[in-house]
């Protein structure tokens, strides 16, 4: 019977028809896997330009230019009875103007046109001196202080002299003089350690995330202290102890459940609860932490379950064997050995609690806090909220200090996530 | 302040309590352990749960309750003076009184005449509320206390099984803590309905439901005659949905058919890089998004537009690509979708690898390539557990809030033009509710009613995703 079909024309023919399709699946076989390819390059594409866009908008505001100049404190501008109604910022623009060399007219435009170029922050100062020492008054003292955001924007190269005069913030004029003090070496360039050190102000080369940091570091110790115990005896109950019954299928399903829930709803859920039911004070680190630990909790009782899930029965067994009670057994050996598992799981969820902002939004976390805050009850804000803040304030100075406080946001996530793959790496165990 | 301190007390004394119960154990047992029932921890840990939980409760409970306690006892008797205000100044009036006997800044609405005189005699009765309910919590918290340790203490004895007790104690907390998320649910459900109920006492359910016109606004006097306001949601669901749907055009292929490489055809080294960096993109806080999509996409895609606009030539079209702005439901939209990527991949990941491998040799033995097994053999196979990533993407999307709060816009409009301004769900609750707002208006409330519909909305989305993957993984299983 081969013997038959051996030789004929009629096989070869379709074993030629058979290559052309197999061409044809062989081609589509790389368009898909080409599909697939491009795929996963348009994604990565996207996280690149995602993080490459904000560290590019961002990375200056780490560097600050500031300026250093001999003050004259004229006793005739300072009046001694009330220090603190002396307009210093005049006193800093004479100080400015004495080093470039002009003179302000009548009506002031000079004078006017140096303060724009100087901060507030100079006025503060010396107030604070004047203050500390009274002393001072006649004398010229030394100050060292930040650039108004415009001028230092102008140092990044944000403002450019090729723009239109009229369309830049700055006057020709204005950038004249600040060459000028560049070139004397009264305005130098240095690390900014004052957005570190700062809290939330008006004034953009003032603002800071100090208080933003703290206020998500104080928000955080809530969310811990409850989610983490809470969410590690639940999981413990209904993984060790629970019996297999409708009421624990409904308390299954319902946590399942809630991890879905949109966060907007938990924030909700706080306005109602916490602030109009339970007058717990608004816009607090304990609101905004009783909120994303309700949150949080689901996800860790998810985490911790599939680590005790990943302890052996025998480590039960034995345990069992030698005498020690059920409540022994789990606590002296099932959930030690899940520790590294539980503890990965809730730095992986506390992580993502600090990213969350639209809850806190709901139960007034937007207020501008302009210190760091007082206390747990105390009014604060928080870093996401703080990006959301800037993002919608309109001075240019602001969305670099935004894209600034998302990297600082961004690195304090990378931390708590590179903790939780240590910890997974170093204390796993596989059985 | 006072509570802390109490607590600190309470914690030293069942400190104490646990040393005595302790120590009266191995007394009993004439030094020697083994006599007794449990070991000796055991007994001074009896000791010191009764000693200390009962009242720590207490104080807790006073903490959580007290000032509610004290507005309504404040609140019970209402003077002349008062009940002539209207009921939110009322409501200020009372707040205040609570404020300057708790020595925090009051508001700043400046009382006379009679109604000083009121705000003094209730500021003074505030005080003298506090001062009770301070006093009585604290006496309540201390006798709790000694009667705990009195009622555990003597029964304390060789015989005694103080570790079965202390071990019901544990059994009580466990069971406590895994109803708390039961309770969180209870909590929104409530909350949401109690105030969504207020709400639609003005508003007519109805209307809100199927009403095509959103303008929130409540006239701020009574004879004012322009704004009463309408509450018609059709709106934003339209602007939700036309956002979502982009969102998923962009989440849905990139995230499927990452999925589908990583699983089928990448190497271990791809997967070990490709994967940890999809999941820095998932990690991502959606604040971050939603500043990317306002300063970036959204100032690019507008540039777009505009330059397309300039090249046609000059007609409607033309003139409408010109005059596009940035918050087009297009940015949120695609935005969002970058946001989901991940989210798609990884969910469908998990399906395909459920595959079972038998299935795909099964296809390969047939002659049939990798591309095809994808297509013919695994994809149906995984199609319901992929329907149901696709479904938890889609209440991912619509319940997503920074991004479209900071890219999309705030006019309830009924359009499906992507590049028009939209607003959604999510966006409106966030407005009504941020800034000055007096809680009893239909306007902050619909806030309540918005959030209900987003809840219910995404739960049955949530519930009918969990039921396919469920229902799928039993068929390999």
């Amino acid at each position: 019977m081969t013997d038959a079909t051996f030789g004929a024309a009629a096989p070869r023919q379709a074993l030629t028809a058979a290559d052309a399709r197999l061409k044809k699946r062989h081609a589509a076989e790389l368009r898909f896997k080409a599909q697939g390819i491009a795929a996963i390059v348009v994604a990565l594409i996207f996280l690149v330009v995602l993080v490459g866009r904000i560290v590019a908008q961002g990375y200056t505001t780490f560097e600050s230019h500031t300026l250093s100049v001999p003050v004259y404190l004229n006793p005739d501008r300072i009046d001694t009875s009330d220090l603190s109604g002396v307009n210093y910022d005049y006193i800093v623009a004479e100080a400015v103007m004495k080093k470039l060399g002009v003179q302000d007219d009548d009506l002031g435009t000079v004078s006017t046109k140096v303060q724009d170029l100087v901060s507030r922050d100079f006025g503060f100062q010396l107030l604070n001196k004047l203050k500390a020492d009274p002393k001072l008054i006649g004398q010229t003292v030394e100050v060292h202080g930040p650039l108004k955001a415009d001028a230092d924007l102008y140092f990044k190269g944000e403002i450019k002299r090729s723009t239109a005069e009229g369309d830049r913030k700055l006057d020709n004029q204005q950038l004249d003089w600040l060459d000028k003090l560049k070139k004397t070496g009264a305005i130098t360039s240095g690390f900014n350690f004052a957005f570190f050190t700062n809290s939330d102000s008006t004034e953009p080369e003032q603002a800071g995330v100090l208080g933003a940091v703290v206020g998500s570091a104080m928000m955080l110790i809530i969310t811990a202290l409850i989610a983490v115990p809470v969410g590690v005896l639940a999981a413990t109950y209904l993984e060790e102890f629970a019996p297999k019954n409708r009421w624990t299928d409904i308390i299954e399903v319902n946590i399942n459940n809630l991890a879905a829930v949109p966060s907007i709803v938990y924030g909700l859920l706080g306005l109602a609860l916490f602030i109009n039911w339970l007058n717990v004070p608004r816009s607090s680190p304990l609101v905004g932490g009783l909120v994303l630990a309700l949150m949080a909790l689901p996800t860790v009782i998810i985490a911790t379950r599939s680590a005790l899930k990943a302890v052996p029965p025998s480590i039960r067994e034995a345990a069992l064997g030698v005498g020690a009670s059920k409540t022994q057994t789990v606590f002296h050996h099932v959930l030690p050995l899940a520790m590294p598992g539980v503890m990965t799981g809730a730095i992986l969820s506390l992580a993502h609690a600090l990213g969350e902002t639209a809850p806190l939004l709901m139960i007034g976390m937007v207020s501008f806090v302009p210190g760091v805050p007082e206390g747990f009850t105390g009014a604060a804000t928080v870093l996401p909220v703080q990006v959301f803040i800037w993002e919608n304030a309109s001075e240019r100075a602001f969305h670099e200090r935004t894209a600034a406080a998302i990297i600082v946001l961004l690195v304090f996530m990378i931390v708590m996530n590179a903790a939780a793959v240590i910890l997974r790496r170093r204390f796993e165990r596989r059985w | 302040m006072l509570t802390w301190l109490s607590l600190l007390v309470l914690a030293l004394f069942s400190g104490v309590a646990f040393a005595a119960g302790r120590r009266r154990a191995v007394a009993s047992a004439g030094g020697r352990s083994r006599v007794l029932h449990s070991l000796p921890n055991y007994y001074g840990t009896y000791a010191a749960l009764w000693a200390g939980v009962p009242a720590a409760l207490l104080l807790l409970l006073g903490a959580a309750f007290g000032g509610r306690i004290e507005d309504a006892v404040l609140q019970s008797s209402r003077p002349a003076a008062v009940q002539a205000l209207e009921p939110d100044r009322q409501a200020v009036f009372y707040s205040d009184a609570h404020a300057i006997a708790a020595k925090q800044p009051p508001s700043e609405v400046t009382y006379e005449g009679e109604l000083k005189a009121a705000l003094d005699a209730k500021v003074a009765e505030a005080k003298r509320i506090g001062t009770v309910l301070n006093v009585g919590m604290l006496a309540g918290a201390g006798v709790l206390a000694l009667a705990g340790f009195l009622l555990a203490f003597p029964r304390i004895s060789t015989e005694f099984r103080a570790r079965n007790r202390v071990e019901g104690w544990i059994g009580v907390l466990l069971i406590g803590c895994s109803v708390a998320a039961v309770l969180t649910t209870l909590g929104i459900v409530l909350s949401l309905v109690w105030e969504s109920w207020r709400f639609f006492q003005s508003v007519n359910p109805l209307s809100f439901l199927f009403g095509t016109e959103w303008s929130p606004q409540i006239a701020m006097r009574a004879d004012q005659v322009a704004s009463a306001g309408a509450f018609g949601a059709v709106p934003l669901f339209a602007g939700t949905f036309l956002i979502m749907l982009i969102a998923m055009l962009v989440a849905a292929p990139v995230g499927l058919y990452s999925a589908i490489y990583l699983s089928e055809y990448a190497n271990r080294t791809v997967r070990g890089v490709v994967k940890p960096l999809l999941e820095i993109l998932a990690g991502v806080p959606t604040v971050v998004y939603g500043f990317f999509a306002a300063l970036t996409v959204g100032p690019l895609f507008r540039a777009g537009f505009n330059a397309i606009g300039a090249a046609l030539p000059p007609g409607p079209i033309a003139q409408y690509l010109m005059e596009v702005q940035n918050q087009m439901a297009l940015v949120a939209g695609v935005v969002m979708g970058i946001m989901l990527i991940p989210f798609v991949s990884s969910l469908s990941d998990d399906i395909i690898n459920a595959v079972p491998q038998s299935l795909r040799d099964g296809s390969y033995a047939m002659g049939a390539t990798k591309s095809e097994t994808v297509k013919k053999v695994v994809l149906p196979a995984a199609l319901p557990g992929i329907m149901a990533a696709m479904l938890l993407a889609v209440s991912r999307a619509v319940g997503e809030t920074m991004i479209v709060t900071m890219a999309a816009g705030l006019q309830a409009k009924l359009t499906a033009n992507p590049l028009d301004t939209v607003t959604t769900v999510t966006v409106q609750i966030v407005t009504l509710l941020t800034g000055d707002q007096e809680f009893d208006s239909p306007k902050t409330l619909s806030a309540f009613g918005l959030g209900l519909t987003l809840f219910v909305v995404t739960l049955t989305l949530n519930i009918i995703a969990l039921r396919i993957v469920q229902k799928y993984r039993e068929q390999y299983d």
